[in-house]
C-alpha cells in the first residue's frame, strides 16, 4: 500500500537520489565526451546500486513505505515520490540487472572499438533507462509516470537501432510509432482523470475515484495504452524484431527491464488508483489475452530458426504469464487486493527480468562465438561455450519454474490463489505455460548438448568476465525463492515451504516431460534425438501426429504474421480499448 | 452551444482524424504528422479541462496548462526522434517502408511521397 504522504518520511531523499544519480551520470557523460563515458557509467552503477540497497534497508523501518514531497508541497498542489514494498523490489531488480549488463558490455562497448558512436550511445542510454525506470517505480502521480514512461521509450528505441542496420532502424521506428500511439492513449486517460477529479496523485485519486462513465473510459484508454507499450498479445507487433535485432546487452535490458516499466504503471493503475472499479470481467479479459500470448508466443518461439528471435518470442509468452494474476487478485467484495496474487505477479516479474536478461546475454555470447545463432547450427555448443550454455540452461530452469526459482514460488502463490477463488481454468493455463517454457528451453538445450558432426570452430571467444556476469544473473534468478520476501511482499512461509517435497518434484517432472513432448511435436527442425536408433523408432511412431502439430503451428505462425501488420495491430488496439471499456461498463 | 462544447468537439475531431491517419497511412512521415494531430487533440482536451476549473470560480486552472506544456515538449522530442530515425532509415535502406518485408524498391523519398 502507498502512504497518503502528508510529509516527507525519514530516508525519503533516497527516492530523489535514485532518480538524480543516473540523470547526473547522463549529463556528465555528455559533458565529458566519449572518452570518459564508460568511466562515468562505472562510477554511477555502484552508487545507484547502493541507493537501491539503501531503499531496501530503510523501507521496513518506515512501516513499509517511503515518501518525499518535492519542495515540501503536499499533493494535490505538489508532487510526491512514494515507494512501497513493490517499488523497493523493482528498484533492486533493476539495479542488479543493470550491474550485470554493465559488466557484460564492458568489453563489447569499449570507447575505442570500431564504431565510435555505438559505445557512447549505449552507456548513456543505459543510464537514461535506469533513471526512467526508477522514476516509474517511485513516481506518485499519473503525470510523472507519463513523463517517465516517455523517457523510457525514448531511451529504449535508440538501443534497438544501435548497430544502424536498415532492418534494426525499421524495427526501432515501428517500436517508436506504436509506443507513441500507446502513450497518447495514456495521456488522454490522464486528461479525463484530471478533468473529473482535479488531481492526478495516485493516493488522492484512489479516495476520490468512483465508477463514473468518464473514469471508466479513462481507465480503459490508459490500460490499452500501457498494454501496447508492454506488448501484450495481440499488440506485440514491435517486440520480436526490436528485441531480436538489438545487440545482446541491449536486448537484455529491453526484454528484462523496459517492458516491466509500463507493466508496473499498469499495476499502479489497477491496484492503487482504482482497486474497486476494474470489474471482474475486465480482469478475466486481460488474463485471457495473457493466455493467448502464452500459447501463440510459445508456439511461434518453437518454430523460430534464430535463437534471438526464439528468446524474443519467449518474452512475448512470459509477458502473457504476468497478466494471469489480475483475475486472481479479487477478494470477496469484488476489490482488487494487494495480496498474494499481486506478490506472485511481482515475483514473476522479478524472476523474468533476471532470467530473461541472463538468457539474452547467453544467446549473445553464443552468437558472438559461432558467428550465427541458428538453432540447428549450435550442436557442440556445450563443449565449445560451456559457460554460455550453462547460463542459458539455468536461466531456462528458473523461467520454467524449477525450485527454488522465483518463478516456482510465483507459480505456487498463483496456484493457491486459483484454488482460493475457485478459478480452476487459470490453474490449467499456469501449468501449460510452464510446459511451453520447458519446451523451448529443452529444444535449445537438446541442440546445444548434442555432439557436433565436425569440430566446432569458434569465430571469437567471448571474454570470461561477460560469461561469469551472465551466469551470476541466472543463478540469482534461480535462488530468488529462498530470499526473505516478507518485509516487501505479502508472501507467507507456507507457500515457500511447499516449494520442496514429493508433490513439487512430481509437478516439475510433469512440466519437463510435457515440455519435451511439445518440443518434439511442434518444432519443425530435425531433432538431434532422431539420429539415434531408438529416437528413429519413436519419431517414426509419432510422425502423423507431429505432421498435424507442425501444420497447426505454421497456421499459428501465419496468424501471428497477420497480427503483426501495422493496420491489424492498430485495429486490435482499438478493439481492446472498446472491449475493456464495455466490460467495465457492464461490471459497474 | 457553449464554447467548452465547441472546443470539446474540435478535440474529438482532431483525435479521430489523427487516429485514422496513424492507422491507415502507410508512410511513416504521415504517421508522424498524424501522431502530432492526435497529440494536439489531447492537448486541446487538457485546455478544456482547465476551463472547467474556471466554471468553478477559480479563474483558469493552471495545472492543465503546465501539463500541456510538458506534453508538448514530450511530443516534440518524440517527433524529432522519429524524424531522425526515419532519415537514418532512408540513408541506410533507400526507402522508408514500415512493412515487415525487407525494404526492396528505392522508390519513395524521405518526405514519404
Amino acid at each position: 500500500m502507498l502512504s497518503p504522504a502528508l510529509e516527507t518520511s525519514a530516508g525519503g531523499f533516497l527516492l530523489v537520489l535514485s532518480i538524480v544519480v543516473p540523470v547526473a551520470g547522463v549529463l556528465l557523460a555528455f559533458a565529458l565526451g566519449d572518452r570518459y563515458v564508460r568511466l562515468v557509467a562505472f562510477t554511477v552503477v555502484p552508487v545507484g546500486s547502493t541507493i537501491a540497497a539503501a531503499v531496501l534497508l530503510v523501507l521496513p523501518q518506515n512501516d513499509g513505505h517511503l515518501a518525499y514531497l518535492l519542495g515540501a508541497w503536499p499533493p494535490p498542489l505538489g508532487v510526491a515520490l512514494r515507494a512501497d514494498g513493490s517499488s523497493a523490489v523493482m528498484l533492486a531488480t533493476t539495479a542488479i540487472v543493470i550491474c550485470v549488463v554493465a559488466v557484460f558490455a564492458a568489453s563489447d562497448f569499449r570507447p575505442a572499438s570500431g564504431n565510435r558512436r555505438a559505445p557512447f550511445a549505449f552507456w548513456i542510454l543505459l543510464l537514461a533507462i535506469w533513471a526512467a525506470l526508477n522514476t516509474i517505480f517511485v513516481g506518485g502521480d499519473l503525470f510523472t509516470l507519463y513523463v517517465a514512461l516517455e523517457l523510457l521509450t525514448f531511451a529504449a528505441v535508440p538501443l534497438v537501432s544501435l548497430e544502424g542496420r536498415a532492418e534494426t532502424l525499421q524495427a526501432a521506428l515501428r517500436y517508436l510509432l506504436f509506443a507513441l500511439l500507446g502513450s497518447i492513449l495514456y495521456l488522454m486517460g490522464t486528461a479525463l482523470f484530471y478533468g473529473l477529479y482535479g488531481t492526478l496523485d495516485i493516493v488522492l485519486l484512489s479516495h476520490r475515484a468512483s465508477a463514473e462513465p468518464g473514469a471508466l473510459i479513462a481507465a480503459a484508454l490508459m490500460t490499452t495504452g500501457l498494454l501496447a507499450k508492454t506488448a501484450l498479445f495481440p499488440l506485440h507487433l514491435w517486440l520480436p524484431p526490436a528485441h531480436a535485432g538489438a545487440p545482446a546487452a541491449a536486448s537484455a535490458i529491453l526484454s528484462g527491464l523496459v517492458v516491466k516499466g509500463s507493466f508496473f504503471i499498469l499495476l499502479r493503475l489497477w491496484f492503487n488508483v482504482r482497486p474497486g472499479m476494474s470489474g471482474f470481467a475486465a480482469a478475466q479479459f486481460l488474463a485471457a489475452l495473457g493466455a493467448g500470448a502464452i500459447v501463440v508466443g510459445s508456439i511461434v518461439a518453437l518454430r523460430q530458426e534464430r535463437l534471438k528471435l526464439l528468446v524474443a518470442y519467449s518474452t512475448l509468452a512470459q509477458i502473457g504469464y504476468l497478466f494471469l494474476m489480475f483475475p486472481l487478485a479479487f477478494n470477496a467484495s469484488g476489490q482488487l487486493e494487494s495480496g498474494q496474487a499481486l506478490a506472485g505477479g511481482l515475483l514473476q516479474t522479478v524472476s523474468h527480468a533476471t532470467a530473461k536478461a541472463a538468457m539474452f546475454l547467453a544467446v549473445g555470447s553464443i552468437y558472438a562465438g559461432f558467428g550465427h545463432d541458428r538453432v540447428t547450427g549450435i550442436r557442440g555448443a556445450a563443449r565449445a561455450l560451456p559457460l554460455s550454455v550453462m547460463t542459458f540452461a539455468l536461466a531456462g530452469f528458473a523461467l520454467m519454474g524449477v525450485q527454488p526459482g522465483g518463478a516456482a514460488l510465483a507459480k505456487e502463490l498463483l496456484l493457491q490463489e486459483t484454488a482460493r477463488t475457485g478459478q480452476w481454468w487459470w490453474a490449467g493455463v499456469l501449468q501449460v505455460g510452464g510446459m511451453f517454457t520447458a519446451a523451448y528451453v529443452v529444444l535449445v538445450l537438446a541442440h546445444a548438448l548434442s555432439p557436433p558432426d565436425q569440430p566446432v570452430a569458434l569465430v571469437a571467444k567471448p571474454p570470461r568476465s561477460s560469461g561469469l556476469a551472465a551466469l551470476a544473473l541466472a543463478l540469482c534468478s534461480l535462488l530468488l525463492g529462498l530470499l526473505p520476501w516478507e518485509p516487501y511482499l505479502p508472501i507467507t512461509y507456507a507457500a515457500e515451504s511447499k516449494l520442496f517435497g514429493v508433490e513439487a518434484l512430481v509437478k516439475l517432472l510433469v512440466t519437463v516431460f510435457g515440455g519435451a513432448a511439445l518440443a518434439i511435436l511442434l518444432s519443425p527442425w530435425p531433432h538431434p534425438l532422431a539420429f539415434s536408433a531408438a529416437g528413429k523408432t519413436i519419431m517414426h511412431l509419432i510422425a502423423p501426429l507431429r505432421r498435424t502439430c507442425i501444420g497447426l503451428g505454421s497456421l499459428v505462425e501465419t496468424g501471428d504474421g497477420v497480427l503483426r501488420q501495422w493496420s491489424t495491430a492498430s485495429i486490435s488496439l482499438l478493439l481492446v480499448a472498446l472491449l475493456l471499456a464495455a466490460l467495465m461498463f457492464v461490471a459497474n | 452551444m457553449s464554447s467548452v462544447s465547441v472546443f470539446g468537439l474540435c478535440a474529438a475531431a482532431a483525435v479521430g482524424l489523427g487516429l485514422y491517419g496513424l492507422i491507415t497511412n502507410p508512410q511513416p512521415l504521415r504517421k508522424i504528422v498524424a501522431f502530432n494531430l492526435l497529440g494536439s487533440g489531447v492537448f486541446l482536451l487538457f485546455g478544456i479541462v482547465g476551463r472547467r476549473g474556471a466554471a468553478a470560480g477559480v479563474g483558469n486552472d493552471p495545472v492543465p496548462q503546465a501539463l500541456v506544456i510538458t506534453g508538448i515538449v514530450v511530443a516534440f522530442s518524440a517527433t524529432a526522434l522519429a524524424i531522425a530515425l526515419l532519415l537514418r532509415l532512408f540513408h541506410a535502406a533507400g526507402s522508408t517502408t514500415l512493412s515487415s518485408r525487407a525494404p526492396t524498391s528505392p522508390r519513395s523519398d524521405p518526405s514519404g511521397g
